[in-house]
């Protein structure tokens, strides 16, 4: 059993469907839990606490940790494989085929990208909250202001207040809508679970689920933004 | 019509290759490609030139010898037909046209546009069979298959073993060819019987001799000349995963 995950080709597929399926998951549960910060700061406050440095949520970042580094590696040695089959001389003249996306056939630069941003989000975040708590901390000083490690509203405040973190983060979801544009049917394909009759269907359901994570997402972004821009006046004081 | 032909020539499997310009002339639009290709090379051994060695056996679509990739297509511009089927009024007249040879680390060139596909054959060989016989008609017809299973059979067996999935494929899967000869065998209770031990044995060949890792770009299925669908994919996924679960 173990073996056949890790050194035949369907088997390391399955593992990717599998942790690919997992992060989607995720993301919807992550992204719902975000556009409660548009609603009411208050709310995400107490998420951020509930979801500190005790063990369900740590139990929560060590799996989530697991699934990104498996299919980061996975990704990693399926990708190697498949330049080397395709050999050393390649093709003078290249087409794009008819109905083939551009997504599916850059999946590892995409997922590199995503890494970054990944990388680039738990500086931001994650290093200032659940790390702090875990050091034994009570906050970190952001920009010149302490922020507490459970007071997320403000530090996703600050964080958007700044342009370039705006244009960072839309670049990052960009590449995460196309890599799960093409991801989420690829898993049901990856599985078995699809024929000529799905294949619409799955893939305008791919569309449709990439489209929701990825503008849930870009709503927190943009709505701290823009109200950060117009100062806070008094139309939306109350709600922010 | 006349054309300006950039062909890929290479003298043996050992040395290095390179593209050489040819001009013909003259070609009436039904010519069939290869057969250009043979007026070519009446031409060249007229001028006391090697002709360019190309496969084929056929010439009517059902063999799956005439690779050559043209104009970044496997099989030419035209859809769902083999290189023989392919004729030159499907090309603008003064046209230039690039012929490669597969590329693919599991088909070596052995000279100018001929590549060694007998990894397919290999693959075929692990388990792409019945070891029963089915004896003759009234035998196999004793046996009643829903019309739906024998027409995605039938599909499936289509597939002629040309190669050009691979050769297409990005990251030189044979996923589409392997596909194609489980999911014609399974579909059939003659097939059914050792329709997992045919999956593992076919997919452990494939790994083996260094085809890639499928990642459902669907170009296969876009140059295959037999239209076989990915939905074959799917069964062998299927096929395979619950053949390995069941272990
Ligand atoms: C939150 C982040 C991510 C999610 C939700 C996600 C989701 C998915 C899904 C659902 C698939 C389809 C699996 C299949 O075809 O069976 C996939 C494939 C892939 N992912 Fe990710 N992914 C993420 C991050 C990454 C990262 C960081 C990389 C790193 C390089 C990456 C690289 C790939 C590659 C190369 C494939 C294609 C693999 C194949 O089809 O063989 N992904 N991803
Ligand atoms: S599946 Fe299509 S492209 Fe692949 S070998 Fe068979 S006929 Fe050729
Ligand atoms: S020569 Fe037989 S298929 Fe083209």
């Amino acid at each position: 059993m173990s073996c056949f995950l890790c050194n035949s080709s369907l088997g390391k597929k399955l593992v990717m469907s599998v942790t690919g399926c997992c992060l989607v998951l995720f993301l919807l549960f992550h992204m719902s839990m975000n556009l409660v910060a548009i609603i009411s700061p208050e709310g995400y406050n107490m998420i951020c606490e509930f979801l500190g440095a005790n063990w369900y949520a740590l139990a929560g970042t060590v799996g989530l940790a697991v699934l990104v580094v498996l299919h980061f590696v996975y990704a990693l040695i399926l990708t190697l494989n498949n330049y080397r089959a395709r050999g050393t001389q390649r093709y003078a003249v290249t087409v794009n085929e008819p109905g083939v996306e551009w997504a599916s056939k850059n999946m590892l630069v995409l997922g590199v990208i995503v890494v970054l941003g990944l990388l680039l989000h738990l500086i931001n975040f994650w290093s200032k909250m659940q790390l702090v708590e875990i050091m034994g901390g009570e906050g970190s000083t952001v920009g010149g202001y302490f922020i507490s490690a459970h007071d997320g509203a403000t530090l996703v405040a600050y964080t958007f207040s700044q342009w370039y973190y705006v244009v960072l983060y839309i670049i990052w979801l960009g590449a995460l809508w196309l890599h799960l544009t093409h991801g989420i049917w690829s898993m049901f394909q990856t599985v078995g679970w699809a024929n000529d009759t799905w294949y619409p269907r799955l893939k305008c359901i791919s569309n449709i689920f990439a489209t929701i994570i990825v503008l849930g997402f870009m709503a927190v972004v943009l709505v701290y933004f823009v109200y950060n821009l117009c100062g806070g006046c008094s139309a939306c004081a109350g709600s922010l | 019509m006349n054309f300006k032909l950039k062909i890929w020539r290479q003298k043996d499997a050992k040395s290095k290759g390179a593209f050489e310009t040819y001009h013909v002339e003259g070609i009436s639009p039904d010519t069939s490609f290869l057969e250009m290709m043979d007026i070519l090379n009446n031409n060249l051994v007229h001028e006391g030139k090697e002709p360019v060695a190309f496969d084929h056996d056929c010439r009517e679509g059902i063999c799956g010898m005439c690779s050559m990739h043209i104009n970044g297509h496997a099989h030419g511009p035209e859809q769902a037909v083999t290189t023989c089927q392919l004729y030159m009024r499907k090309f603008k007249d003064g046209a230039t046209i690039t012929i490669e040879p597969w590329r693919s680390a599991a088909f070596p060139v052995i000279k100018d546009l001929v590549v060694n596909r007998s990894a397919y054959d290999q693959i075929l060989q692990a388990g792409g069979f019945i070891s029963v016989r089915t004896n003759s008609v009234p035998d196999g017809n004793a046996i009643p298959i829903p019309k739906a299973d024998a027409d995605e059979s039938m599909d499936a067996a289509a597939c002629i073993g040309c190669g050009a999935c691979a050769a297409t494929c990005k990251n030189g899967s044979a996923m589409l060819f392997v596909a194609a000869r489980v999911s014609s065998l399974a579909k059939l209770p003659q097939g059914r019987v050792e329709g997992a031990r045919r999956a593992k044995a076919m997919v452990a060949k494939m790994d083996e001799l260094g085809f890639g890792n499928c990642t459902n770009t669907g170009a296969c299925q876009a140059e295959c000349p037999k239209s076989i669908s990915i939905t074959h994919i799917a069964r062998l996924n299927r096929e395979f995963l619950s053949a390995k679960f069941k272990d």
